[in-house]
């Protein structure tokens, strides 16, 4: 049998798998185009530029013509305050558990020390109990936390501690810093030790030892590893929808709030510029390790 | 300056195994290293050689026992505080470092003023012969080449001794014969005390000064190529340098030169050299080397000859291998061809019978284990 055959079972099967995965993101991307209001049946693109022009609910011209959702999204102070939110919780946390997997991963591949088989366990679990346990689990540590450090310092009112930005920042960095680790190691194992090594022989300190060659021959482990931390708090929704407080709605939160009101092509505006945002990340990655592997 | 350039004393090097038993990686070696020497350390994997050098690095601790460099205990130094530099079986050159950041590496690392480092890179690259090399990325260079900037990076540092951990084992043959007699003639001309890790032992009697000989984490025996070679001290090293024959049997005679013993697989007595350790009656193995043994017509001695079945031969070329018995005895003798005839009985080719003789100087009395 010639194996280069292609059978109509693999064909039909590869493309219900495509259209399931890709149809639905297609869908979404179109209907922020739509001109109806209500998001349920497709009505057209938007095609004139103009003033504004409204007809039982339909929307026959915009100032910013088809992409009139995503100026009516640009307008819309709650989406930019949680786009702010989320985009400085994901940085913030990007940058710590980068540096915090970083050295974890170090210390894993290249030392051994006594509690090192329970901090490996440890580590992982984060990765394999489901997202909601995690959540609930961070909201009663910060709460129990909160309430000693509140009454312990006598806070009042609007002064006392809370959820916030800082407990969702906390609880990102939490739960990338596994992803993190578990790149990074990959990376070191497949490094020989004798590079480090041989930069302790020619004199160098096990500080300048890192800087000048663990580190750069690390980089793009450190790279994709923070890419990742960086695309899941991006889109994380269970474990912010425990630990958010007032001021620091997300993104995923923001939306989901507004599944339960009405749903207007806004909501397929924001997602379409999200995915674009996601798919730049990824290809970013891609593009990095394939640059890795080439260098081998 | 020490009259050592490296000593081992009392040292071992315990490893957890993974059952969570221990094991002497380096068991109790001593081990003194002269100035300028060429030394080797030579064994089969697991011997304990790579340890030891390792500890003389300071990549490793020994659990017991101190490692002297130029006469100074090191402790537990780290590598980048002792005077010596390593070339790793590897190269480890620095991959995002281009040829001349990588051996300026070292001099950095000791403050040396830029306009010495670029001097200095500049000459060590010149005595590797890769000069104008040095904006390359070591991924763009040979593995020769590679090895070459490895040694480079090491010297460049002018380190009281070279660490060399099987550095050609990742070259090809036609290659590897190359750089063993230019490390040769290089270490001749710096003058630096080299120690070399391998487990060629072809490698090692081309270029040593001298040879240590390990297994099982200790030293057997230390010295010369010649004397390794032709004095083994025991039946292993007898067994690991080259190729040889043992006879077993048992000593009825013995002098201060020579020790008679009884071969029963050759229903005969063999008369070997003395080598000291034996006594009457005690287990020996009597060991003789392949190409020492003379295949001829008529017995030469009155002694030491044995009536032998030709088995098998092989022409080599140079030499003839042959596999001969002689009572149950099998026998292994290198026949070289020092004459040009066509004639295959020259050779000795096919079932002849021949008398073996060994003359008692080739023959070595060795305790048997």
């Amino acid at each position: 049998m010639n194996p280069h055959r292609r059978s109509i079972f693999v064909k039909t099967m590869t493309f219900l798998v495509y259209s399931f995965l890709y149809l639905p993101i297609f869908v979404l991307i179109i209907y922020s185009f739509n001109s109806s209001k209500t998001n349920i049946l497709f009505e057209g693109v938007i095609s004139k530029f103009g003033d504004l022009q409204i007809v039982d609910g339909n929307v026959l011209q915009s100032p910013c013509g088809p992409f009139h959702w995503f100026c009516e999204l640009a307008k819309n102070k709650e989406v930019r305050s949680a786009a702010g939110n989320t985009l400085e919780i994901a940085f913030i946390s990007t940058i710590s558990s980068t540096i915090i997997g970083t050295l974890a991963a170090l210390a894993l591949s290249r030392y051994n020390f006594k509690l090192k088989p329970f901090s490996e366990m440890s580590l992982y679990i984060p990765i394999v109990i489901p997202e909601i346990v995690m959540g609930i689990g961070i909201l009663t540590f910060f709460s129990q936390v909160f309430n000693y450090l509140n009454s312990l310092i006598g806070l009042q009112g609007d002064a006392r501690l809370g959820l916030g930005l800082f407990t969702v920042i906390v609880s990102h960095i939490a739960f990338s810093v596994p992803f993190v680790v578990l790149v990074v190691r990959a990376r070191l194992q497949g490094m020989d030790q004798s590079y480090e090594e041989a930069a302790m022989d020619l004199g160098a300190n096990e500080l300048t030892t890192f800087f000048r060659v663990t580190l750069p021959m690390l980089l793009p482990g450190v790279l994709s590893g923070g890419l990742m931390a960086f695309t899941l708090s991006l889109d994380d929704f269970v474990i912010t929808f425990f630990t958010n407080g007032p001021g620091s709605t997300t993104l995923p939160i923001y939306v989901f709030g507004l599944l339960r009101k009405i749903i207007t092509p806004q909501v397929n505006a924001l997602s379409t510029i999200w995915i674009m945002v996601v798919f730049t990340v990824v290809l970013l990655l891609q593009w990095l390790q394939n640059r890795e592997s080439s260098h081998k | 300056m020490s009259d050592f350039a490296v000593e081992l004393r009392d040292v071992v090097k315990s490893f957890q195994t993974p059952e969570g038993g221990w094991i002497n990686a380096v068991d109790h070696v001593d081990m003194k290293i002269n100035n300028g020497e060429f030394f080797s350390l030579l064994g089969s994997s697991g011997c304990g050689k790579t340890t030891s050098l390792r500890m003389m690095a300071g990549f490793e601790w020994p659990t017991e026992g101190e490692v002297f460099i130029a006469g100074q205990p090191q402790g537990k130094k780290p590598p980048f505080q002792r005077p010596v530099n390593t070339v790793f079986q590897s190269y480890a050159l620095f991959q995002h470092m281009t040829v001349h950041q990588n051996v300026a590496f070292g001099l950095e690392m000791e403050k040396v003023p830029s306009k010495q480092i670029t001097e200095r890179v500049g000459k060590a690259l010149e005595m590797v012969k890769l000069s104008g090399m040095d904006k390359r990325y070591p991924k763009q260079l040979s593995g020769g080449q590679q090895q070459r900037i490895a040694l480079a990076r090491a010297l460049v540092k002018l380190p009281s001794v070279l660490l060399l951990d099987e550095p050609l084992g990742a070259l090809d043959l036609k290659l590897r014969k190359e750089m063993q007699l230019e490390l040769k003639s290089l270490q001749r001309e710096v003058g630096i005390t080299f120690v070399f890790v391998t487990h060629d032992q072809e490698e090692a009697l081309t270029m040593s000064d001298r040879i240590a000989v390990m297994s099982h984490g200790k030293v057997l025996q230390v010295g010369p190529p010649i004397e390794i070679y032709e004095r083994p001290n025991c039946k292993f090293v007898a067994d690991f340098i080259g190729d040889t024959n043992f006879f077993e049997g048992v000593v009825t005679g013995i002098d201060d030169k020579k020790v008679t013993a009884h071969i029963p697989l050759l229903n005969s007595t063999l008369v070997g050299m003395n080598t000291g350790g034996v006594r009457l009656n005690d287990k020996v193995v009597i060991s003789v080397r392949p190409e020492k043994i003379r295949l001829t017509e008529t017995c030469v001695l009155t002694y030491n000859c044995f009536e032998v079945n030709v088995k098998s031969s092989a022409y080599i070329g140079s030499d003839t291998r042959l596999e001969v018995e002689s009572e149950r005895q099998r026998i292994k003798i290198w026949e070289q061809n020092h004459i040009s005839t066509l004639d295959p009985r020259a050779y000795h080719q096919g079932e002849v019978k021949a008398f073996a003789t060994i003359l008692p100087e080739n023959a070595l009395v060795l305790p048997a284990e």
